[in-house]
């Protein structure tokens, strides 16, 4: 029997995670930061070399070049940290949303394992200079095979993570039938099932070509369609960095804030349309490909439309929860409310600037997505300008607010001088304000991304103002990230234990509105799955079909020289 | 808001949030229309299947790279660019002011990028494939051609000069 309206929802009731599951959670965050502090460490890297200041020369008998740093920034920053953090976090969403354990613990034992397993194998290579390949690694640039199976343990170990939440959902139905999903783990359910889809692409291009082609069993590859199989997977990947942000935005900040998640149904219809319409958009990334005809890469343009509608639908309703959440507080005005916010707060601060900077992010995206607009940026710096503003922002800014109640929580310490966590996220605003202003720029003016820029015969005068900011971006994000493994590694090390009644919440958001007055389609899988499967198949079926039956083996064989 | 003791199911959408969306829909009508009529009446367009080739052993056209003249002002140019040298072949080119020019590009190895600064010509090379656009040249003045694909270790160096001269 359903429970009445309004009342017994039991979303703040407490529930105690179990002292195996907080480790369990901290394990993944362990890994997450320890990647992020190295990966981290190549991007000034970069950012100094554009604008004159070459450091690679002196750390040159461990790192060959700036590309293999680049390749470890990518790799570590675009797919350890994130995929780790966000598996962690989820797995504390799942179990906290639904207020019970994980029904087959040691499957996720086994993703999780499966995950770091990966990682080694994966990081081995790179540190070995034997695949610099950089994170989209196109062939015919090849990598040692244990680059590829690496990744590919690292994907499939995601997978099993969320097969163990799907089960975990599929119990906690069982046990609730009437009940709404709550918010938390119904984002992170979508999220993780939009992940399955996505990474087919990925799965397919490497155990079809790329890992049987390293081994030596295939003559080559079909460069081509590894770059559809790519994109495939490379667009939803954005999305699967930002839902778990999303997760934290809807669900969680408004509490922080003091105030309540504005509509329940709008967002959840905002994860479901990111589920449906995250895929089915990947020739956007591929406007300028020689392969792929211009009628399908238009289509893909307005599929990539339509996904900036439920951008637009989370962009108001999170910030109506902060104004509600703000005027509660006694904020006053127009805009004035925002100065009411809880600024003081790391973890809130860190949020509230990923999601201002994200602004900036989706409007570049909408340029990227405009078809022959793209002309103008493609694979220029512009195109790494507008990602970190999503991935190095949105969603890891987000993900530094949320260890600063994460942390604590899992170790049971305070926080570290909670004043340097504001510091931190201000320092990563200003920092990435003044880079990524710089790259996007940069990018207008014509120059190519992945370039040591302070090198290239090219570089005109007119360049170098901005390369400089580059450089001054990146060392002020330097700063900021080195204050972040900082606060995080004496919060986990600190001595000082959390008293009774100092315990961390974890901040759940109740809504406005109950969610058991949220209609029953908002909260059925079905139709959906159904719909996502449908689109991708018309949105992708064609083309994939025609670039099969046409593949070309021949095309892409390795170089007979190693190129770098 | 949320009405107390409602136990209507209903989506609920705030007059704001309404208008908000409408908003939403009618921007995102604008530029799609205003990128449509770009590409499809005004003939800005992106790369388009053109050509399969055998990167392995380059025939016909691909055997003497470079500029040739169609007809008066008219000119179709062939490119390829190379991992082993890091250059493209050929490494420069020069047309008057006022032509018109097709570029052809492929790559004899692994990716790479083609960029003509100052215009739209923006391509990614694929080996295998063809990439084709094309330009027309109103103001005198030097265009490099960069890579713009990461391509090895002398990818940065990777370019060439295409320069429009007085008639």
């Amino acid at each position: 029997m359903a429970t009445p309206p309004g009342r017994g929802r039991g979303l703040l009731a407490a529930y105690e995670v179990p002292k195996t599951d907080k480790r369990f959670i901290g394990a993944h965050i362990l890994v997450a930061v320890i990647a992020l502090s190295i990966g981290t460490l190549f991007g000034p890297l970069q950012a100094f070399e554009h604008s004159g200041i070459d450091l690679y020369p002196y750390i040159q008998p461990v790192f060959k070049s700036y590309y293999q740093g680049l390749t470890i920034h990518g790799v570590l920053n675009a797919l350890v940290w994130t995929t780790f953090f966000i598996t962690g976090f989820f797995t504390l969403t799942i179990i906290y949303g639904f207020k019970r354990g994980l029904r087959y613990p040691k499957l996720n034992r086994v993703g999780f394992w499966t995950m770091v397993v990966g990682l080694v194998m994966a990081a081995v290579p790179i540190l070995l200079d034997e695949a610099t390949v950089l994170y989209t690694f196109y062939p015919p640039l090849q990598a040692n095979w244990a680059f590829y199976a690496g990744l590919t343990l690292v994907v499939v170990g995601s997978w099993i993570e969320g097969y163990g939440f799907f089960f975990t959902y599929r119990a906690w139905r069982k046990e609730n039938p009437d009940t709404r999903t709550p918010f938390i783990a119904f984002g992170s359910l979508i999220t993780m099932a939009m992940w399955q889809f996505a990474t087919l692409g990925i799965a397919v291009e490497i155990l079809t070509m790329l890992l049987p082609w390293s081994l030596g069993l295939i003559e080559g590859t079909d460069p081509q369609l590894a770059r559809t199989y790519f994109w495939f997977t490379g667009h939803p990947l954005v999305y699967f960095w930002l839902l778990p942000a999303y997760v934290s935005w809807y669900g969680m900040l408004p509490r922080q804030a003091g105030g309540k998640l504005f509509s329940d149904s709008l967002a959840r219809l905002a994860f479901w349309l990111f589920l449906v319409l995250s895929v089915p958009l990947g020739f956007h990334h591929q406007f300028v490909d020689p392969g792929i005809p211009s009628g399908w890469k238009y289509i893909h343009a307005v599929l990539t439309y339509s996904v900036f509608f439920p951008s637009m639908l989370t962009a108001f309703t999170v910030i109506a929860s902060l104004e509600r959440a703000a005027r509660n507080r006694g904020g006053k005005g127009l805009l004035g409310w925002v100065r009411a916010l809880p600024w003081n707060n790391g973890s809130v601060t860190a949020q509230l600037l990923a999601g201002i900077l994200f602004m900036f992010g989706g409007i570049g995206g909408l340029t990227n997505a405009s078809y022959n607009v793209n002309l103008v940026i493609h694979n220029t710096t512009w195109v790494p300008g507008h990602f970190h503003l999503t991935v190095a922002t949105a969603a890891t800014l987000s993900f530094m607010g949320i260890s600063y109640w994460l942390g604590p929580w899992i170790t049971g310490q305070p926080l570290w001088k909670p004043r340097l966590a504001v510091i931190q996220a201000w320092t990563w605003f200003i920092g990435m304000l003044i880079f990524s202003n710089a790259m996007h720029v940069l990018g207008l003016l014509g120059a190519p991304r992945r370039t040591p820029l302070g090198v290239a015969p090219y570089v005109p005068e007119e360049w170098s103002g901005h390369l400089l900011r580059v450089g001054l971006g990146g060392a002020i994000l330097l700063v900021s990230a080195v204050m972040f493994v900082w606060i995080v590694a004496r919060t986990a090390g600190g001595k000082e234990r959390l008293g009774a009644g100092e315990e961390i919440e974890i901040p759940v958001a109740e809504s406005l509105q109950d969610p058991q007055l949220t209609p029953l389609w908002l909260d059925r899988w079905v139709p959906w799955l159904v719909g996502t499967v449908l689109l991708i198949l018309i949105a992708y079926g064609p083309q994939l079909i025609d670039q099969i039956a046409n593949i070309d083996l021949g095309s892409g064989r390795a170089p007979t020289i190693r190129p770098w | 808001m949320s009405q107390p003791g409602s136990t209507k199911q209903s989506v609920h959408i705030d007059p704001y949030e309404k208008n908000w969306m409408r908003i939403s829909i009618i921007l995102l009508i604008i530029f799609g229309t205003a990128v449509t009529v770009a590409g499809f009446a005004l003939g800005f367009q992106v790369p388009s299947p053109e050509e399969r080739v055998d990167p392995n052993n380059l025939t016909g056209p691909w055997l003497n790279p470079g500029l040739r003249e169609l007809s008066p002002g008219v000119y179709e140019v062939y490119i390829i660019a190379n991992a082993t040298t890091w250059q493209f072949d050929p490494p420069a080119v020069e047309v008057p002011v006022g032509s018109t020019v097709t570029f052809y590009v492929t790559s004899r190895d692994i990716q790479h990028g083609f960029k003509l600064q100052d215009t739209n010509i923006n391509m990614q090379i694929v080996p295998g494939q063809v990439s084709k656009l094309t330009y027309t040249f109103d103001e005198v003045g030097e265009y490099p051609y960069i890579c713009t694909e990461y391509c090895g270790l002398r990818h940065a160096a990777m370019f060439g000069s295409f320069t429009v001269v007085e008639k």
